[in-house]
């Protein structure tokens, strides 16, 4: 089992290997961004995080920001998981575990941002239960850390099970996966929850102390998860040639269709019920909106976000609109720009402006923040398409432990 | 006349402090040079300010045994002598007990004169370039109690200005600190006397703490910190006024090396007008016991139920 085991790691490795030139370049592209975000990162360790735009008053600026964005991200795998599990769709059945691997790659993100975001990045440690001292359970950050690692450990048990399996050529035992499976589904939930937790339990920002915050991050996620899912899979059936069904992907645009329209009325009612009663709450939403007091850095970005939110609610539920394959991904693509401006840099910003006393800081990311951010998603670009060179090829069934057997 | 920190524009914080800090190793055309470099660059790390293997696997403040924070202790005096030729002495005064402080702010008498503002910063090491102070002296326009409307970066010949009236803000210890919540590894705690500290040694540089703070009183230290030697205050203490550094969060104390040793802290030695009171909350004779019992005080932001140890009164 073990030997078996070692083969498959290095025939997933080889496999990682084979592609024709228009896979190498797109390595190297991905390998460059990398290799650039690195050495900006160089220089931050070396400087300080002074190397960053943020300062006191803006603490948390595009790292966080992308962190909040990609856990959702990392939660949008359900959206598979629960058509196949749950009520059987036999056609997302057939991909779900691409979808699960995306997740794999997006929790990488997620660590990441946390790590270049920390002022001590060598003391990681004192995070680690048991070895560090872990403020649990009352830093809402000591859950995260549990919650994310968690789900990164169970998507990659399930995904590592139900492709070696496959690649062994035995039917997978559901006694040792769909239990996990399960427990997957609470606990992407979960992850999306705790994330929301961290800024709607600060009574000191008001603009987060609302409990609208942890639904509405969940309708964004499962609107511009699904999203990310539907592109990618698009790509997967033209450049890699697995057969993907229509249905699954309909499946998935019937689900950004409702979740698209839910996060809207949410973000709307959230605006409604700050600016009708006019209390001092309002002004991080009057200054994300409108601008506060001569600056509005914001203000394009979140209405720009909107229109993407709403010309995506219209395409997911037009039906003339998204037959067409170039629509629906042009759709796609607003639901994921459009939830990255307004939950990333349009949430967290805001919370620091104003500032608890009343003073307004503006923030843009710096020229590192912009690199080293830049990396991290090239990084996960890079892992996803590496997992998918190895997964592609056993779901064709061409990739597998006795070379008789495979197609 | 003591400043406040301005508030900085972005971009321009970055190149100013990267570049009078680190002279031309802040700025961007480091970042060419790095990236010119190359591996080379990656390998130096974080070179000058790496930490060292005793600081890497130094342990929380509360594992430490008497013996070992003693090693710490001289050892950071000898890092200190080394660097900047001072002596230094680091003390870790306990809390007493039954002692509880409190602190209280008689904003009928504060003129804005920010001499506190500045006895705090050369009483606690604070470095003035990047600039680092505790204390954040208001401007409140007169019969309004909204932060809105005030201002921290008033620059006049005179104080107090007409028509304003000044809300110096600090940490204001609270006894039920959402900061001590927020730390996701236990680096910052609250006292038995009630002053919340940080070790500094401990502090992942995730600033939380600072998001969940709500009278902005923590600072971060964004790059590494520098106090000249002429200006290092030698006496100081290992969970207040001792050596910082880049990435971790710091913040008041109430001057702790010296109250917890009977003094007073260096803000209210400072202030001209007497507007300070300090004292221990359980000593039925102490004038802070008087004046929250007979004052008309209030609390900043008392619906958050921080309960703060930091009182305002008119008087």
């Amino acid at each position: 089992m073990v030997m078996t085991f070692i083969r498959f790691l290095r025939a997933a490795a080889l496999a990682m290997l084979r592609g024709g030139r228009g896979y190498y370049l797109w390595l190297l592209f991905l390998t460059a961004w990398i290799a650039l975000g690195g050495i900006a990162y160089v220089h931050q360790l070396r400087v300080g995080l002074v190397a960053t735009n943020m300062v006191d008053q803006v603490p948390w600026g595009a790292y966080i920001a992308n962190f909040t964005y990609l856990v959702g991200m990392a939660a949008a795998a359900v959206m598979l998981v629960i058509p196949a599990y749950v009520y059987d769709d036999h056609a997302v059945h057939d991909v779900v575990v691409l979808g699960e691997l995306m997740a794999v790659a997006v929790l990488v993100m997620c660590l990441s941002f946390v790590m270049v975001d920390i002022g001590r990045p060598d003391r990681f440690w004192h995070l680690i239960p048991g070895i560090g001292r872990f403020n649990w359970p009352s830093s809402m950050l000591s859950w995260d850390v549990i919650v994310l690692n968690g789900y990164l450990v169970l998507n990659l048990y399930i995904t590592t099970y139900l492709l070696f399996s496959r690649f062994r050529g035995k039917p997978p035992t559901k006694k040792k996966y769909v239990p996990f499976v399960f427990l997957a589904i609470v606990w992407a939930v979960s992850i999306h929850t705790v994330t929301a937790f961290l800024y709607s339990g600060m009574g000191a920002r008001p603009h987060w102390n609302a409990a609208i915050l942890a639904p509405r991050f969940l309708a964004s996620a499962f609107a511009a998860g699904p999203s990310m899912v539907i592109i990618a899979f698009s790509v997967v059936r033209d450049r890699m040639g697995l057969p993907i069904k229509d249905e699954a992907l309909n499946r998935l645009r019937q689900i950004v269709a409702v979740t698209m329209l839910i996060n809207l009325f949410f973000f709307f009612s959230e605006i409604f019920t700050e600016l009708y009663s006019f209390k001092d709450h309002a002004a991080s939403m009057r200054y994300l909106l409108f601008g506060l007091r001569g600056k509005h850095l914001l203000v394009p970005y979140i209405w720009g976000a909107v229109a993407l939110d709403v010309f995506a609610a219209i395409v997911f539920t037009t039906r003339r609109l998204y037959s067409h394959p170039e629509v629906l991904r042009a759709g796609c693509a607003a639901a994921i720009v459009g939830v990255w401006v307004e939950k990333g840099m349009g949430l967290v910003i805001p919370g620091f402006v104003p500032s608890p006393l009343g003073e307004i800081v503006e923030y843009a990311p710096s020229f590192t923040e912009f690199c080293v951010s830049a990396a991290i998603w090239a990084l996960g670009a890079l892992i996803y398409t590496l997992l998918l060179k190895v997964a592609v090829p056993i779901e064709l069934g061409k990739l597998r432990l006795d070379p008789e057997a495979a197609r | 006349m003591a400043r406040n920190e301005a508030i900085p524009t972005q971009g321009e914080r970055v190149e100013k402090l990267a570049e009078t800090r680190l002279g031309e190793e802040g700025s961007r055309r480091t970042f060419l040079k790095v990236l010119g470099a190359g591996a080379a660059a990656v390998a130096a790390g974080c070179g000058d300010t790496a930490p060292t293997t005793e600081e890497f696997f130094r342990q929380h403040y509360k594992k430490l045994t008497d013996k070992e924070k003693q090693r710490i202790f001289r050892r950071v005096e000898e890092e200190t002598l080394a660097r900047t030729g001072v002596q230094t002495h680091i003390s870790d005064p306990p809390p007493i007990d039954g002692v509880e402080f409190a602190y209280a702010l008689n904003l009928s008498v504060c003129n804005g004169s920010r001499r506190c503002v500045e006895a705090c910063a050369r009483e606690n090491n604070l470095p003035d370039d990047p600039e680092i102070r505790y204390i954040r002296v208001m401007e409140m326009e007169a019969g309004s109690l909204d932060f809105e409307e005030a201002t921290a970066n008033y620059d006049h010949d005179k104080v107090p200005a007409k028509d304003k009236f000044y809300l110096p803000v600090q940490c204001h210890q609270c006894d039920n600190p959402p900061c001590v919540r927020a730390c996701p590894v236990g680096a910052t705690w609250k006292e038995p006397d009630g002053i919340v500290v940080v070790d500094y040694s401990w502090c992942i540089g995730c600033r939380f703490c600072v998001v969940a703070c709500p009278y902005f009183a923590r600072r971060f230290n964004w790059t590494q910190p520098s106090v000249p030697p002429e200006r290092i205050n030698p006496n100081q203490g290992y969970l207040s006024n001792r050596p910082r550094f880049k990435g971790v969060v710091e913040k008041c104390t109430f001057c702790l090396h010296r109250t917890r040793k009977g003094r007073l802290p260096a803000c209210l030695e400072a202030c001209p007008t007497g507007a300070r009171k300090f004292g221990n909350l359980n000593d039925p004779n102490s004038e802070i016991r008087k004046i929250i019992e007979s004052k008309r005080v209030y609390v900043l932001k008392e619906d958050l139920a921080t309960l703060p140890r930091f009182y305002y009164f008119f008087a």
